[in-house]
């Protein structure tokens, strides 16, 4: 099977002009919890294989399973920040199905009892429009083992001879969010796909449940999609894109798959229900198992397990839990910072509300705070392919450096273009904004005399220039502005010698 | 009650990995229809305004804390597998392919 052609597929625009997109995303998050879902294993990132498995995920005989209990308190506030009703009394099931990755045969889920179902979430899109995405359902079940398949030549399922199980993911807890079938978004499918991910991620990291790295499989995303006849308010045959792990690739795959299944239905065929798999690389899907009698998973209710029924105090106490909306966070944020919509929009796609949120927190103006997480810090970080908050971290750089640098401004010693200088220094390790100032010498002048003697030989220097000053067109003053800074080396303050400069020619 | 058909019988054994020969599905029809009459027995039970039931004791909510437990060492946990490899265990092609 190749990877690197795709289909024939569409242009978007000419997809659109005949056919309307619904969507269905299903979103998997892996719980931050220290122990699995039903037995006592550490659930930590990258241990050696087989190191965190017990006779419970191993699915050895006799084993017993156990609810986590506190994986049970996440999936509840997970659906009411979803603004889901709770279930009073539900169930885990088992989905029986014969493939490796779980040593049970079967994976523990939740089937017609979902813990969480009938919410919806407001992502809000580039153009500050927003767009409800109806929650179906939330539901609590567990990971499955990371294959590795081995004799093929690129460690694909494909040619392989064998392949070899590590069961320490096995059990992590794992809640499934579905959303109802999403219509109407048209030209904005992709974008409101891409906008659901990443408001969903935003309000699982305020919950603090999980870590959500996508980059890491622990938020992991499938793509429904069908197109209809436009105006028919028909649903068309889904496919489902498994695999499809970051922001950019949500709203890479909705667009693919619109093109390609424009393609198919324009040219007389139909579409298949089937998996498809996304490249990341190639930017492409192709073609998985076809959905066929080998997906009769037999559910039927989990008889080592007892239902799960949280009472209405449990529920409440709970949502009493819930941390304030990222989105009604924001806006809150935006006011107290008094930023423009421009400005929030930027610091929110560069991921900095929060580094922001500490360094205003320890004592530097919202307009600092983002002035010097955006520029150079931000150019470097990109450089590494890095976000800002992670490279800050990674280089020992603090909101309490922010606070210093802007202390030597306010207080005088630095001016704005040192200021730049001290701050470069900072992100090249050579120590705080201080010891960087001192190092490197940086200081303005704090002698007048030598700045009046700069602005007078200016002056003298520029008779016509200051002849216009003195009869009152003062904004020509900046000419003479650069000029001083320029004799003074950078050294002096500009607001400083534009008082001297105006006072010295009457207008002071 | 439906009876079972012979394509009913080979749609379970492919769920349940088991190669049945064409005797053995024809066998099987009888046999597992059999089984079904005996088990419908039930259904002559009265359950009218009887909740199901899926566990036998009238429990909810049982719950352990999130505390890790040690797990398995790899060798035990290995122990039963029929083939290990770099501390995996190890299983057979998982696609049928030509």
């Amino acid at each position: 099977m190749s990877t690197t052609t795709g289909e024939r597929t569409l242009g978007f625009d000419e997809a659109l002009a005949a056919y309307d997109p619904a969507m269905g995303l299903e979103v998997h998050v892996e719980l931050g919890t220290a122990t699995k879902m039903f037995c006592g294993c550490p659930t930590e990132f990258g241990a050696e294989p087989n190191t965190q498995v017990c006779p419970v995920c191993l699915g050895l005989p006799g084993a017993l399973p156990v609810v986590n209990a506190v994986a049970v308190e996440s999936a509840i506030r997970i659906g009411l920040a979803l603004n889901c009703s709770i279930a009073s009394w539900c169930r885990f099931a088992r989905k029986n199905y014969f493939y490796p990755d779980m040593p049970k045969n079967f994976q523990t889920s939740q089937y017609d009892e979902p813990i969480a179902f009938d919410g919806y979430l407001d992502v809000e899109l580039e153009d500050g429009s927003v767009h409800r995405v109806e929650i179906e359902r939330a539901h609590m079940e567990e990971d499955t083992g990371k294959s590795l398949h081995v004799g093929g030549s690129t460690g694909r399922i494909h040619g392989a001879t064998h392949s070899l199980v590590d069961y320490n993911r096995a059990g992590i807890p794992l809640i499934e969010i579905v959303t109802k079938p999403i219509l109407g978004t048209r030209e904005k499918a992709p974008e409101v796909a891409k906008a659901y991910v990443s408001a969903l991620r935003d309000l699982l990291k305020a919950l603090e449940v999980s870590d959500v790295k996508m980059e890491q499989g622990s938020m992991r995303c499938d793509v429904n999609l069908s197109l209809a006849p436009s105006g028919s308010g028909a649903l068309g045959t889904r496919t489902e894109t498994k695999n499809v792990n970051s922001l950019r690739s949500v709203e890479r795959a909705v667009r693919y798959e619109v093109g390609r299944h424009a393609a198919v239905l324009s040219g007389g065929g139909s579409i298949t229900q089937e998996t498809r798999h996304w490249h990341e690389d190639t930017g492409i899907t192709t073609s998985g198992r076809v959905k066929s009698d080998a997906e009769d998973y037999r559910y039927f209710p989990e008889p080592d397990l007892v239902p799960v029924a949280p009472s209405v105090e449990t529920v409440e106490a709970l949502r009493a839990t819930l941390p304030e909306p990222p989105a009604e966070r924001r806006k809150r944020l935006q006011a107290e910072w008094g930023y423009s919509d421009l400005e929030m929009r930027d610091v929110l796609n560069a991921g900095l509300v929060d580094l922001i949120g500490e360094t205003v927190a320890a004592g530097a103006s919202p307009a600092a705070a983002r002035k010097w997480w955006s520029g150079e810090v931000a150019r470097r970080a990109n450089t590494e392919g890095e976000d800002v908050p992670s490279y800050a971290a990674r280089l020992g750089v603090t909101p309490a450096q922010v606070v210093e640098l802007e202390g030597l401004v306010t207080g005088g010693r630095l001016n704005d273009s040192m200021a730049r200088q001290a701050w470069e220094g900072v992100l090249d390790g050579e120590g705080t904004p201080t010891e960087v100032a001192d190092a490197r010498g940086l200081e303005l002048v704090q002698d007048t005399g030598a700045l009046e003697a700069a602005v007078d030989s200016v002056i003298a220097a520029n008779p016509d220039v200051a002849e216009k000053i003195r009869g009152g067109k003062v904004q020509a003053v900046g000419a003479l502005i650069g000029q001083v800074m320029k004799e003074m080396r950078g050294q002096a303050d500009a607001a400083t010698a534009r008082q001297i400069i105006l006072e010295r020619l009457g207008q002071g | 009650m439906a009876d079972l058909t012979r394509d009913d019988v080979a749609h379970l054994a492919g769920l349940a990995r088991i190669d049945l020969s064409e005797a053995e599905l024809d066998r099987m029809v009888g046999e597992l229809g059999v089984i079904l009459e005996s088990v419908a027995t039930v259904q002559q039970a009265p359950t009218d305004g009887v909740e199901p039931m899926s566990h036998p004791m009238p429990l909810v909510n049982v719950t352990r804390p999130d505390v890790v437990r040690p797990s398995l060492s790899p060798d035990a946990a290995l122990a039963g597998a029929p083939d290990a490899e770099q501390q995996r265990f190890s299983v057979p092609r998982i696609l049928d392919e030509e």
